[in-house]
């Protein structure tokens, strides 16, 4: 089947087979492999990455599915000038990740959520990733870090050059 | 002033937050150009002889381009693998394709190779196998007393290995004491679960040599492995170890899937890759911990402890590994930091149709500190005093020289009653007793609980080569850069931060333009990888020496240079930069002096022993009497271990410790059915810790350095998981002690609770 799609700002059209799923049609037809497979029925939210600005687990959307729409991923919300965003230095200044295989996924889930709700207490933070497993940090840096970011993004940083990984992320959706 | 202490953040983090690290599965290189894909067959029952094996239907499918069967292995002569220990029973072979026989849901039968990826998941279904179904042996229980038969025919038993004695048992162990407490428990089954599965990609390139890209804790170690299963020669072999989504002890060396991806790259003339998906990888993957265990306890009304053993059935699964030998490890560390007169401890691992087990985060020591402490309070609650207080009484005082354990454990320093009197400041005990006391006399559905955990536990005890060293390569260039090599494999932990920092502490070279490499056996022959929390003490005391070393070497060569003797030579680190003493214009940089001649120096560091570090965990739990819930509320931990060199990543260490810990007493287990069925073998049915059922973790510090090295620094890596298993478990307990419990077992589920209130409220009524 023929999808047309925008990812990360950039439209592309493909051929492909109607089970491919999002999470390997940006892996494999793109090389887009930030966004990982930890899972095999929904759980882990490794593959998670932002459709029309909410946030997927793109192991279990088809590539089809996708088809007239937009997706981000982890490599989308980097600064125009390819550092980090708002929540990637977040969870570096955190310390957020350790092996690093959930982390692009829980960055676009913190992205989402913070896109939601810009003022998250701890509580909501972490029910908020409730989807997304990780098996190092014990979330307690992740949750850090996904504060911090709230906190960084409400006294207008998102504003300065280049815009915040949430704001930046969701005005290339829109566009 | 010093980097090492200072939160330094992750030169490792960048690209793991954008491009996403580069796992097994992302590798893109040119010698794995046209790989074609591997799927495994695997058994769907626990016990049975295979009949018959039909992959006519498999072959015919779309892409499929061979099915490899273990009569093909056979043919290429790769027969099964005895166990790696020879104390291990040597019948209980391991074949890396089930032939005649499947002994665990989950084993690979065949293999099957495709173009495509999807391909693979398809043309699997196709492959027809017929059992001839088995009694399954699927407890530990079955296995000692032989009803259901042997998992091994040949071996004559279902045991595996034994550790210490039973017979030499003092029959007087528990003479004179006032109180004698002892229960049966289970350190059950749970699932490693690095968030990355396995994963694989092999190339034979015309020079006949394999490149392996294999996600693991010690690529020299995985080496070892792939040479021994396929019989080939160490210089044919080179590992690379992409970077790594998580271990937790379950990556180390290869496993039979990685070997027959490397052999089916070599009858096909083509390159293999294989990636598991989570299922495949909670039945393939081995397991952690699986130990029941006899605790009794004894000693005196006003909580002096006399006396203890621990009597250990450990389960190995189906094929001797790691696992086996766990059980030793938990002997070594069976009195824990208590002063017992008298203990003793032995144990049996037994064969079952189940997943093999292995080392999981703390691998053994974890056991023997759940034991110990689920006694201490047993004894507590026996002697009716409190569990705070037995601890201050019993623990053993501080010590600067090395201790010798009944055991033969040398403990080379310890504070153990300052941890826990930090640890029960931080947590304001006396106010969480007056709460647990309101809302025990108020009746309160919600109850209060409080548990305790001091631990010790051993870190860094061997290398490949046995003892407990490793080294490093650290070469400056001429351009002011460093490379450091290291035999460490860090997966998670930072290496490339803090191996960087101890570098630059030295040379002055600042952390960005210091790369650290690890992982490709061509490049580091040798090393012991990241297991044990060895890194830090061996590998990081290694880039130290390696880097003192040099400025050896360099100050030589600066002599030369500058035609001065070596004592008139000092190092200014911040510029670095050798400068004549009293002249300070006369200078030659570190990085020229590696001009006309590379300037590197190979250094292996080697400690006199393990260490010991140690801790006290308190976790504060609410239990909802009516329904058997457990919330985890509160976990303060003191972990002391030794120097910290970046706190950050030290804190990142414990976080994640405590969380693995915790989940093991509260939510996780493998569970089978009576069939050898594994029941959780999904993130939908295995109830993997998520983000809502831990609070944020008190963090207490403290530093009592070791002697062992130059560092003063033990290992962390394990402490978090070996404190907080015991101290939730026993909070659980402590919230419905007064209701008459006086033992829960793992996890400690909402049934379980329930059932024990339910138990005891009809004890009390009969």
């Amino acid at each position: 089947m023929e999808i047309k799609l925008t990812v990360n700002g950039t439209v592309r059209s493909d051929e492909v087979e109607p089970r491919l799923l999002l999470v390997h049609y940006l892996r494999e037809s793109l090389g887009l492999r930030a966004a990982n497979v930890g899972c095999d029925t929904t759980s882990c939210g490794a593959c998670t990455v932002l459709l029309d600005g909410e946030s997927v687990k793109s192991c279990t959307v088809l590539a089809v599915q996708a088809n007239g729409r937009s997706v981000t991923t982890a490599e989308g919300v980097t600064e125009a000038d390819g550092s980090l965003g708002v929540v990637q230095t977040a969870f570096r200044e955190q310390h957020g990740l350790q092996c690093g295989f959930c982390t692009p996924g829980m960055v676009m889930a913190a992205s989402s959520l913070l896109a939601e709700n810009p003022h998250p207490t701890e509580q909501e933070v972490r029910e908020g990733l409730e989807g997304n497993f990780c098996r190092c940090t014990g979330y307690h840096n992740i949750v850090r870090a996904v504060l911090a970011a709230a906190d960084k993004l409400s006294d207008g940083h998102a504003d300065s050059a280049g815009g915040g990984a949430v704001a930046g992320g969701a005005a290339r959706i829109s566009a | 002033m010093s980097i090492l202490g200072t939160r330094v953040l992750r030169i490792e983090d960048p690209g793991f937050l954008s491009t996403g690290a580069i796992y097994a599965e992302d590798v893109q290189d040119e010698r794995l150009a046209g790989a074609c894909y591997v799927h495994f067959v695997r058994s769907t029952v626990a016990h049975a002889t295979i009949a018959g094996l039909d992959t006519s239907g498999a072959l015919e499918a779309p892409g499929v381009l061979a099915v490899y069967t273990a009569r093909d292995l056979a043919d290429s002569g790769l027969s099964p693998r005895p166990p790696m220990m020879p104390n291990m029973n040597q019948a209980m072979k391991q074949p890396m394709l089930a032939s005649d026989m499947v002994r665990y849901v989950g084993e690979p039968v065949a293999a099957v190779v495709t173009e495509e990826m999807y391909q693979g998941e398809d043309a699997i279904e196709l492959v027809d196998i017929d059992y001839d179904i088995l009694p399954a042996i699927a407890t530990m229980h079955q296995a000692l007393n032989g009803e259901r038969g042997l998992v091994f025919a040949d071996a004559g038993t279902n045991v595996v290995c034994t550790f210490g004695d039973p017979s030499a048992s003092n029959p007087d162990l528990f003479r004179d004491c006032e109180v004698v407490a002892s229960a049966v428990i289970q350190n059950q089954r749970v699932a490693p679960a690095p968030m990355e599965s396995r994963s694989g990609a092999a190339a034979w390139g015309e020079d006949g040599r394999l490149n392996a890209w294999i996600p693991n804790q010690g690529a020299q170690g995985t080496k070892g492995s792939l040479v021994g299963m396929l019989g080939l020669k160490p210089d044919q072999v080179r590992i690379i170890t992409p970077a790594v989504g998580g271990a937790f002890g379950a990556k180390f060396g290869a496993d039979p899937e990685h070997a027959i991806i490397c052999w089916i790259a070599k009858q096909l003339g083509r390159p293999t890759r294989w990636s598991e998906t989570r299922m495949e990888n909670l039945v393939g993957m081995p397991h952690g911990r699986a130990q029941e265990q006899k605790i009794t306890i004894g000693g005196m009304r006003d909580g002096t402890v006399l006396a203890y053993r621990i009597e250990i059935i450990q389960d190995c699964g189906a094929y001797p590994k790691a696992g086996a030998f766990l059980p030793s490890l938990t002997i070594l560390m069976a009195p824990g930091p208590y002063r017992i007169p008298r203990a003793e401890a032995w144990s049996t691992s037994v064969a079952t149709n189940t997943t093999p087990v292995g080392a999981y985060r703390g691998a053994g020591r974890p056991e023997a500190a759940a034991a110990v402490d689920r006694a201490i309070d047993l004894f507590a609650d026996a002697a009716g005093v409190d569990p705070a207080e037995v601890r201050r009484k019993n623990l053993l005082p501080k010590f600067t020289e090395p201790h010798k354990t009944a055991f033969g454990a040398v403990y080379d320093s310890g504070d153990y009653v300052t941890a826990l009197e930090k640890a029960l400041d931080a947590a304001g005990y006396d106010a969480l007793l007056a709460e647990q006391a309101r809302r025990r006399a108020a009746g309160e559905t919600l109850q209060l609980g409080i548990g305790l955990s001091s631990y010790v536990e051993i870190t860094g005890p061997g290398g490949e080569a046995g003892g407990p060293n490793e080294n490093s390569t650290v070469e400056v260039h001429p351009d002011g850069t460093a490379t450091i090599l290291t035999g460490t494999s860090p997966h998670g932990q930072g290496h490339q931060t803090v191996w960087a920092m101890l570098a630059s502490e030295e040379l002055g070279i600042p952390i960005e333009k210091i790369t650290v490499k690890w992982g490709d056996t061509d490049l580091i022959p040798k090393g012991g990888g990241t297991g044990g929390s060895r890194s830090l003490q061996l590998g990081g005391a290694a880039v130290q020496q390696a880097s003192r070393e040099l400025l050896d070497v360099a100050r030589e060569r600066a002599a030369a240079t500058l035609e001065v003797s070596e004592a008139d030579l000092a190092y200014d680190v911040d510029a670095s930069a050798f400068t004549v003493k009293g002249d300070q214009d006369i200078s030659v940089p570190l990085s020229s002096l590696a001009e006309s001649e590379r300037l590197f120096v190979y250094s292996v560091f080697t400690a006199p022993g393990p260490t010991f570090p140690f801790g006290t965990h308190v976790a504060v739990v609410d239990v909802d009497t009516d329904t058997g819930k457990v919330f985890l509320r509160r976990v303060v931990t003191v972990d002391d271990a030794g120097t910290v060199m970046n706190p950050l990543l030290a804190e990142g260490q414990r976080h994640g410790g405590i969380a693995q810990g915790a989940a093991q007493a509260f939510l996780e287990e493998v569970v089978y059915d009576d069939d050898g069925n594994p029941l959780t073998a999904t993130f939908a049915d295995y109830p993997f810790l998520s983000a809502t059922e831990v609070p944020s973790f008190e963090l207490v510090d403290m530093e009592t350095p070791t002697s062992y090295n130059p560092l003063g620094a033990k290992g962390i890596g394990e402490a978090g998981s070996i404190g907080s298993t015991p101290a939730v478990q026993n909070a659980v307990i402590d919230a419905v002690s007064h209701l008459g419990v006086t033992h829960i077992d793992m996890p400690t589920s909402p049934q379980r609770v329930w059932r024990a209130i339910q138990a005891a409220n009809s004890s009390k009524e009969a």
